[in-house]
C-alpha cells in the first residue's frame, strides 16, 4: 500500500517535471537572439559551419549572442511546414517557387522577396551532375546514356524534392536542345529516363544515401555540391563525378520571413545573417562546401573545383518557376503523365 | 463430440500429460516444427535486431559514446522522455476510467464506445499527425488565433506530445477492459455493500486485482510513446536540438551519412525495447507464480 | 439513471457518470474531434473532386499495393504465427522463455528503427540481401521489401491471440480422439484446428489492420515508385507537400473508413471467438 502511494507520487512529480520542461524548454537558451533557419536537404553541413562563423562575427561586432537553429528536409516539405506555422526567421530553400508559395499561400513575406537581395536572392549557385561508380563501368557520359535500357538512375521524387525538380528540368532541357524543342519527344525522353529509376526518395539526401550506402543504381542525379560532398565522405576510390554536356543553373534562394521576424523582433539579425552569405567569409564557406560562389574573386580561387559546363537558365528555357511548375509538377502535369500507364 | 466421449464403454484412464500427445507420435515432427519456427523468427526478428547493435558498434565504442552524448542527441532523448512522461500517465488515467465504466456497468452503446477507443490503434500514423496540423496549423482551425496569441502548438513540443497521446491512446484501456470484464463485479459490489466509497473500491479492490494487466499496458504504452515516428514526423518541424525526438534524430543522422551514429541512437531505442520485454516477462512470471499460490 | 444515449439499469457501484463522462470527454478531445477535422476538410471538396482524387490511377495503385502486401503479410503471419504459438506452447527447448519474450519485439521497437534495420539487412549489400541478390531475389526497394517490413510488424499478433487458446486446450479431447484411432494429423485437423481457428482469424485481422496504416518501418525499405511501390500513407504526404490539403484528407478519409470497418470486423470476430470458447467449456 505504501509502495502504491509512492508510485503515484513519483509519477505525479515526474509529470510535473516533464510539463515544466515543455514550457520552459525555449527559455533555457542564454542567447540574446535565436533564429530559425528552415532549409533544404543538402545544406546541412554548409549551415553548420556558416552558423558558427556568423555567430562569432555578430558577437564581435554587436555584442549580442546569436543562436541559429536549423531544420532540414525536402524543399517543398519545408515550405509547407512554414506555411503551416513553423516559425522560420529565414528560409533558405532549393527553388524560388517554394518561397513564392510561402508568400502567396501564407502571406508571410512580400511577393517581390526575390528582389530584396542581390543575384535574385541566391548567394550561391549549383548545378546538376552525375555521380557514378568509380571507373564508370557503364560509360555514362551524357544524358543520352541515361535513357539506355539496363541503366539504373537514382533521383529523388520531383513532387517532394527541389533537387529532383532541377534534375527533371535539366534532363528536359537537354532533350529540348536535342529535339529542337519538340515537346513530345522531350517528354518521351524524360519518360524513358524515369523508366530507369527504381526508387524515388522524398529528398535529395535520401537518394544519395540510397545510391552511396545501399548500393542502388548506376548513376545518381545530384546537386553538384551534394555529389562532391558524397565523394569526400565516401572516398574518391568508390565514386566519381561526370559532368554532362548541358545542365541547368540552379539558384537556391534565401529570404527573410517578414511576418515572423517582425513579431519576434529579429529583423536586423536575420538581415545581417543573410547578408553575411554574400560577404567574403560567407562566400568562402559556401565554396568550401562545394557551392559555386557569386563573388568573382572567391570563384576564381576555387575555379579548379568547379568544372565548366554549359548552363541553361530556368527563366530562358522554361519561362520561370511558376510556369515550369504548372507545366510539369502539378497534379496532371508532365511528371504525372509519364507515370500514367498507357498514356502518351 | 461430447456425445462420443461420454460413451460408458470407453476405459477411463487418468489424464497423461505428455509434451507431444499421441500414441503414434512421430519423433521428428517437433524438431522440424521448432526449426521452421526458429528460422521464421530469425529471418524477421533476430537478424534485424542484431543488425542494429552490430552497425552501432561497428566503428567502436568511442564513436558510439560520442553519438549518444552529443547535444542534439541529448535533447532528443529529453524530448522523447517528456512526451512519454506526459502521454503515458494521461492515457493510464483514461484507461482506468474507461475500463471502470465499461467493465463494471451495462449500458447501451458499449460496443460502439469500445470500437471508438480502438480507433487510434488502426489509424495510420501519418493521418494521426495530419489531423493535428489541420487543427493547429497556421492554415487550420485554431491556427490564426494561436498565432496572434503567440502560442506554439504544432511544430513545437506540445504538438509532439499531442500526437504521442493520440497514437498511444488505447494501449492501457485495451489491456484493462477484457481483464476487468473477466474478473466480474462481485468483489466491487461486495465492497460497495460493505460501505466503501467509489474511490476506496477502485483503489483497494479493483486496481490490486488488475495490477499486472495495468503494468503490462503501461509498458506497451510507454514503448510506443518513446518509439513513435510517423505521427511525430508530420507535426515536428524537425528543428534540431528542439523538436526532434530520438526516432526523428535517428532519421536525421541516417540522412547525414553518420550511419554508425544513427544506429547508435537506434540501439538505445532497441535497448529500451528489450528492457520493456524483460520487464514484461518478469511481470508474467510473477503473475503465474501468484496464480499458482492462489490455487494451492 | 441515464446519461444521454448511454442508458443503463440501476447499479450498486458508484462512479458510473464520472467515469463515463471523463471517458467520453477525453475520447472526444483527443480522438474524435481531431479525426473529424479530416472529414470536415474533405467535405470542402465536391463529390466529383473527391471521387477523382481517390480514384486517380496512382492512388488506386497505392491502395492495391498496400492491400495486397498487408494481406499477404498477415497471411504469412497467420500460418507461421500458428506454428510459432504451437511450438512455444507444446514443446520444451532451450531458450524458449527468451524467444517467447522476443516475439513481442515488434510491439516494443520503434518503427523507424525497424525500418533502417530491415533496410540494412535486406539491401543488396546487406547480410541477408546479398545472398538473396545472388539468387536473383531483390528485396529492398521492391514490394517484396514492403512485405518483409509488414511481416515484421505483424508478427506478434497471431502468436499472441493463439497462445492462450492453445494453452487452454484440453488434452483430454485430443487423447480421446487418439484413443479412438485418429492419427496425429487427423487430431490436429479435426479437433485442434477448429478450436484455434477463431483466434487465428482474429490475429490475422489485427495484423492486417496494423499493416494497412504502417509508415515508419516501410518508408525506408520501399522503393516509393509511383504505380509500383508507393504506399498510400506516402501519397497522403506527397499531396500535403503539394499544398493539396483537401486531396490529402480525401485519401486519408478512405483509409480511415477502411480501418473503421476492419475494426468492427475484429471486434465482431473477438466476440464470436469468446462465445465459441464459452460454449466449448461447457
Amino acid at each position: 500500500m505504501y509502495f502504491r502511494r509512492l508510485i503515484v507520487y513519483a509519477t505525479a512529480i515526474a509529470m510535473l517535471v516533464a510539463a515544466g520542461g515543455t514550457l520552459f524548454s525555449g527559455a533555457a537558451w542564454a542567447a540574446d537572439f535565436t533564429l530559425l533557419n528552415v532549409s533544404y536537404d543538402p545544406t546541412r553541413e554548409l549551415y553548420q559551419d556558416f552558423n558558427k562563423a556568423f555567430a562569432k562575427q555578430y558577437a564581435s561586432k554587436n555584442k549580442h549572442k546569436v543562436s541559429v537553429r536549423q531544420s532540414h528536409g525536402g524543399s517543398g516539405k519545408q515550405a509547407r511546414s512554414v506555411i503551416d506555422g513553423l516559425q522560420a526567421d529565414v528560409v533558405t530553400l532549393a527553388l524560388a517557387y517554394d518561397i513564392d508559395q510561402i508568400a502567396s499561400r501564407a502571406k508571410l513575406l512580400a511577393t517581390d522577396w526575390q528582389k530584396k537581395l542581390p543575384n535574385n536572392a541566391s548567394p550561391y549557385t549549383s548545378t546538376i551532375v552525375f555521380l557514378v561508380r568509380k571507373g564508370n563501368p557503364k560509360a555514362l557520359k551524357d544524358w543520352d546514356d541515361l535513357v539506355k535500357p539496363g541503366v539504373s538512375v537514382i533521383t529523388p521524387n520531383p513532387k517532394t524534392s527541389g533537387g529532383a525538380r532541377w534534375n527533371y528540368l535539366a534532363a528536359w532541357a537537354y532533350a529540348d536542345k536535342k529535339f529542337a524543342g519538340d515537346q513530345r519527344k522531350s517528354k518521351d525522353f524524360v519518360k524513358a529516363l524515369f523508366r530507369n529509376v527504381p526508387v524515388l526518395d522524398s529528398g535529395a539526401r535520401g537518394s544519395t544515401t540510397t545510391f552511396v550506402e545501399r548500393g542502388q543504381g548506376d548513376v545518381l542525379l545530384a546537386w553538384e555540391n551534394e555529389a562532391m560532398l558524397a565523394l569526400k565522405e565516401s572516398g574518391s576510390d568508390k565514386l566519381e563525378i561526370i559532368t554532362p554536356s548541358l545542365s541547368i543553373l540552379a539558384e537556391p534562394p534565401v529570404a527573410i520571413v517578414d511576418k515572423v521576424v517582425d513579431k519576434k523582433g529579429t529583423r536586423k539579425v536575420a538581415q545581417a545573417y543573410l547578408e553575411y552569405l554574400y560577404s567574403a567569409e560567407g562566400q568562402e564557406i559556401a565554396a568550401k562546401h562545394y557551392y559555386r560562389p557569386r563573388d568573382e574573386k572567391i570563384a576564381k580561387k576555387y575555379e579548379k573545383q568547379f568544372p565548366n559546363v554549359a548552363l541553361i537558365n530556368i527563366d530562358q528555357a522554361f519561362g520561370g518557376w511558376a510556369k515550369a511548375t504548372q507545366t510539369h509538377f502539378v497534379d496532371g502535369g508532365t511528371f504525372d503523365q509519364i507515370y500514367q500507364p498507357g498514356a502518351k | 463430440m461430447a456425445g462420443v466421449l461420454a460413451s460408458p464403454n470407453l476405459p477411463l484412464h487418468p489424464p497423461v500429460r505428455k509434451s507431444a500427445p499421441g500414441r503414434r507420435a512421430i519423433p521428428w515432427v517437433p524438431i522440424v516444427l521448432i526449426t521452421i519456427a526458429l528460422l521464421y523468427l530469425a529471418l524477421f526478428l533476430f537478424v534485424p535486431l542484431a543488425a542494429v547493435f552490430y552497425e552501432a558498434l561497428r566503428k567502436g565504442a568511442t564513436v558510439y559514446w560520442a553519438a549518444i552524448s552529443e547535444p542534439d542527441a541529448i535533447s532528443a532523448i529529453k524530448l522523447t522522455f517528456i512526451a512519454a512522461l506526459i502521454a503515458v500517465p494521461l492515457n493510464l488515467v483514461f484507461g482506468v476510467a474507461a475500463a471502470w465504466a465499461i467493465a463494471k456497468f451495462d449500458f447501451r452503446g458499449k460496443s460502439l464506445l469500445i470500437t471508438l477507443i480502438d480507433l487510434p490503434f488502426s489509424v495510420s500514423p501519418v493521418i494521426s499527425g495530419l489531423i493535428y496540423v489541420l487543427i493547429f496549423g497556421l492554415q487550420g482551425w485554431l491556427g490564426p488565433w494561436l498565432s496572434e496569441h503567440d502560442v506554439k502548438i504544432i511544430f513545437a513540443v506540445p504538438g509532439i506530445v499531442l500526437a504521442t497521446i493520440f497514437v498511444t491512446f488505447p494501449f492501457v484501456a485495451r489491456e484493462l477492459i477484457p481483464l476487468m470484464q473477466a474478473q466480474g463485479r462481485e468483489e466491487e459490489e461486495a465492497a460497495a455493500v460493505l460501505g466503501a466509497s467509489g474511490w476506496q473500491t477502485l483503489w483497494y479492490v479493483t486496481l490490486p486485482n488488475v495490477k499486472w494487466g495495468l503494468l503490462y499496458g503501461v509498458i506497451l504504452c510507454n514503448a510506443r510513446a518513446m518509439g513513435e515516428f510517423g505521427a511525430v514526423s508530420v507535426v515536428s518541424g524537425h528543428i534540431r536540438g528542439e523538436t526532434n525526438t530520438l526516432p526523428l534524430h535517428v532519421e536525421i543522422l541516417y540522412n547525414e551519412y553518420q550511419f554508425a551514429a544513427a544506429f547508435a541512437c537506434a540501439s538505445l531505442l532497441a535497448l529500451l525495447a528489450v528492457i520493456t520485454l524483460v520487464i514484461k516477462t518478469v511481470v508474467e512470471i510473477r503473475y503465474e507464480q501468484r496464480e499458482k499460490e492462489f490455487r494451492t | 439513471m441515464t446519461t444521454g444515449i448511454f442508458t443503463r439499469p440501476h447499479s450498486v457501484l458508484p462512479g458510473f457518470n464520472m467515469a463515463l463522462g471523463f471517458t467520453i470527454f477525453y475520447l472526444s478531445l483527443i480522438v474524435l474531434i481531431p479525426l473529424s477535422a479530416a472529414f470536415i476538410k474533405t467535405f470542402t471538396l465536391t463529390w466529383e473532386a473527391f471521387w477523382t482524387t481517390v480514384t486517380a490511377p496512382r492512388v488506386l495503385a497505392s491502395y492495391w499495393l498496400t492491400l495486397r502486401t498487408s494481406l499477404l503479410a498477415a497471411l504469412i503471419n497467420a500460418v507461421f504465427g500458428l506454428l510459432v504459438a504451437w511450438v512455444l506452447v507444446r514443446y520444451k527447448f532451450p531458450g524458449k522463455r527468451v524467444i517467447d519474450a522476443l516475439v513481442d519485439l515488434p510491439f516494443a521497437l520503434p518503427t523507424a528503427v525497424a525500418g533502417i534495420a530491415l533496410t540494412a539487412v535486406y539491401a543488396t549489400n546487406g547480410w541477408l540481401g546479398k545472398p538473396l541478390a545472388e539468387m536473383g531475389v531483390k528485396v529492398a526497394f521492391t514490394p517484396l521489401g514492403i512485405l518483409v517490413a509488414l511481416t515484421f510488424i505483424g508478427l506478434p499478433f497471431v502468436v499472441r491471440t493463439v497462445q492462450p487458446v492453445l494453452e487452454d486446450l484440453e488434452k483430454e479431447m485430443e487423447e480421446a480422439a487418439q484413443s479412438l484411432g485418429a492419427s496425429q494429423w487427423q487430431t490436429f485437423q479435426r479437433v485442434i484446428f477448429p478450436t484455434v481457428l477463431p483466434a487465428v482469424v482474429t490475429g490475422f485481422t489485427l495484423a492486417f489492420a496494423r499493416a494497412l496504416g504502417e509508415y515508419g518501418s516501410v518508408i525506408f525499405i520501399a522503393g516509393n515508385m509511383p504505380m509500383v511501390s508507393e504506399i498510400t500513407p506516402l501519397i497522403i504526404i506527397t499531396k500535403l507537400e503539394q499544398y493539396d490539403y483537401a486531396g490529402a484528407t480525401a485519401v486519408a478519409v478512405v483509409m480511415l473508413v477502411a480501418s473503421f470497418l476492419l475494426l468492427l470486423a475484429i471486434n465482431t470476430l473477438q466476440w464470436w471467438s469468446r462465445k465459441q470458447r464459452a460454449q466449448e467449456s461447457v
